[in-house]
């Protein structure tokens, strides 16, 4: 019995180990470890970059890695790629359904690649349409659809064989608010049903507001990981303080704030002050009058990466 | 559905992959059949009634075959080129470029092999149909119907499935979709001129003579007209021969040039 097969943990439904994947010049994943427990969301946040898209390419096979292991509900990829993609529904980032269909036309295609028996297929093919509402529009062209329809589309299509684990790259991007909320409920429903789904996004309040798990990732490998109110509180704490002035102003508190042991990030015309609830009441009185909120993961986010989401 | 397929073991070449594929052509197929039909079978009859009834006033035979029968069995091998080159490299580069569709397809359960053989077989299978074309035209040219005629579509299938494969190979070579215009200059109109089509390669010099040998056009003419007009062995199994093998390499390349473009 080798010890991959003793590190098989069946309760992850992800599991990549110090994975490195280049291209040329460029280290797109390096030295990633990455653990998605199953029946959860997870959110992969990072910037642009920040090697998201690719992840999500090797966990398909559509990407080899250069170094490393990578286990996907327990099928080591790439080698049983093909059948972990059986169980495994996919949702890019950049929109790729076939124009020249309709959008039961193209459900039904993927119906049949998914493998669904072809007495199985009609009711899979109007249970997706019905779960992304587009029932009314199964016989339209998707040239003819919106954005957030041809989204729903997508979605749809990578859930038409009920799959365990769901890969949504980035599923938001670019669309405005109101179908964003209607996507997040979409995604909350897979959750509901019990779902594993990894999420890359590099927007906060998507993360937020749909992960069970945030894995923070920065060039290429995760840096921090866990539920985001654990995050919080191991690093940036509870409180955050903002302060305004003229830079001179706002670099003297900067200093005065890390002086004191305080984390501090710059928001442009501002400084943050992280974990005020710790400060002393003279260094709050030294400090002057600040805005204060309550701290959220992008402080956790530029705190560990010294980068800056979007 | 999801116990089923968790337990389920998925082999390297399943109908799914090809059922999904041609599903999906059958169904543009049926709604553009009069375009694509059009311009796979026009210019190659075309060819046939320019030089079949235009030579065919100065050369009334060509091996004792009447002049228009010679061109009409030979623009067989053309109406297959150009019913599978072409949408192997065009068709190909704009769903791999522009439409992303074999991006989607790769993150379900099919492997590029699969995808690979299954669009090259419709196209193949299109163009073995096609390919019949011209010899229905030189039926009203005096053509005598034969029972080897029967193997027509096939020997244009097999010619058509290399062909295709050639398309899908050179789709993954080249840089932007207007390079294919070297590939149709430099590539296959030398291939199709000099395939003894309108003109045995007998009357061309020794080396062109030893080069139209390694042209499958060449094989697929000459298949054919021995289907029209008897057959003849062992010359004809070299032929069928040659064809296989040209259709297996280029597969082969085919798979691992488009492999390489969309699994990196």
């Amino acid at each position: 019995m080798g010890s991959a097969r003793d590190d098989t943990d069946d309760s992850l439904a992800i599991r990549l180990r110090d994975v490195g994947k280049s291209f040329g010049q460029l280290t797109a994943v390096d030295g990633l470890d990455l653990d998605v427990p199953r029946g959860i969301v997870l959110g992969l946040l990072g910037p642009n970059g920040a090697g998201k898209s690719t992840t999500m390419r090797m966990l398909t096979g559509q990407a080899l890695a250069d170094s490393g292991s990578i286990e996907v509900l327990g099928l080591t990829i790439p080698s049983q790629s093909k059948q972990a993609r059986t169980r495994m529904g996919v949702v890019p980032q950049l929109d790729n359904l076939d124009t020249e269909l309709t959008v039961r036309q193209n459900l039904t295609m993927f119906a049949v690649l998914y493998r669904i028996p072809r007495r199985e297929r009609q009711a899979a093919v109007d249970r997706a349409l019905s779960n992304a509402s587009l029932s009314d529009r199964a016989d339209s062209k998707v040239n003819d659809l919106s954005g957030g329809m041809r989204r729903r589309l997508l979605i749809a299509r990578g859930l038409v064989h009920d799959p365990e684990l769901v890969l949504l790259d980035e599923p938001t991007v670019g669309l405005d608010p109101q179908v964003r909320q209607d996507l997040w409920s979409l995604i909350d429903g897979l959750r509901a049903q019990g779902k594993t789904v990894l999420m890359s996004t590099h927007y906060i309040e998507e993360a937020e507001r749909l992960a069970d798990d945030v894995a923070v990732m920065s060039k290429g490998r995760v840096v921090a990981q866990g539920p985001p109110s654990e995050l919080l509180s191991t690093h940036v704490g509870e409180q955050t303080i903002e302060y305004y002035g003229p830079p001179h102003r706002v670099a003297q508190i900067e200093q005065l704030a890390q002086d004191a042991g305080l984390a501090t990030r710059r928001t442009g015309p501002a400084v943050s002050v992280l974990g005020a609830e710790r400060a002393e009441p003279d260094l709050l009185r030294e400090l002057g009058d600040g805005v204060a909120r309550a701290a959220n993961l992008e402080d956790v986010f530029v705190l560990l990466t010294g980068e800056v989401l979007e | 559905m999801t116990a089923t397929s968790a337990t389920r073991t998925v082999r390297r070449y399943e109908r799914d992959a090809f059922e999904g594929v041609w599903n999906r052509e059958w169904t543009l197929f049926r709604r553009f059949w009069a375009s694509t039909t059009f311009s796979s079978v026009v210019q190659p009859t075309i060819y046939l009634l320019a030089f079949g009834l235009g030579v065919g006033t100065l050369v009334t035979a060509v091996d004792g075959i009447p002049y228009v029968q010679y061109v009409g069995t030979g623009t067989v091998a053309t109406a297959v080129l150009f019913a599978s080159a072409f949408p192997g490299m065009f068709n190909t580069y704009v769903k791999r470029v522009f439409q992303r569709s074999y991006d989607a397809m790769l993150a379900a359960p099919v492997t590029v092999d699969e995808l690979v053989t299954a669009e090259g077989s419709w196209i193949a299978a299109k163009a073995g149909a096609f390919g019949t074309v011209p010899l229905v035209v030189t039926f009203f040219f005096g053509l005598t119907p034969a029972w080897g005629m029967l193997a027509v579509p096939f020997i244009g299938f097999l010619t058509g499935l290399g062909f295709a494969f050639f398309g899908m190979w050179t789709s993954a070579v080249v840089k932007t979709i207007d390079s294919f215009t070297y590939v149709t200059s430099a590539v296959l109109t030398p291939l199709f001129l000099v395939a003894g089509t309108f003109f045995p390669i007998t009357n061309l010099p020794q080396w062109a003579q030893v080069l139209a040998q390694l042209n499958p056009l060449y094989h697929c003419v000459q298949l054919v007209r021995d289907a029209c007009f008897g057959w003849r062995w062992p010359e004809d199994l070299g032929h069928l021969l040659f064809l296989v093998a040209f259709a297996g390499l280029m597969w082969v390349l085919a798979v691992r040039g488009l492999r390489g473009k969309l699994v990196g």
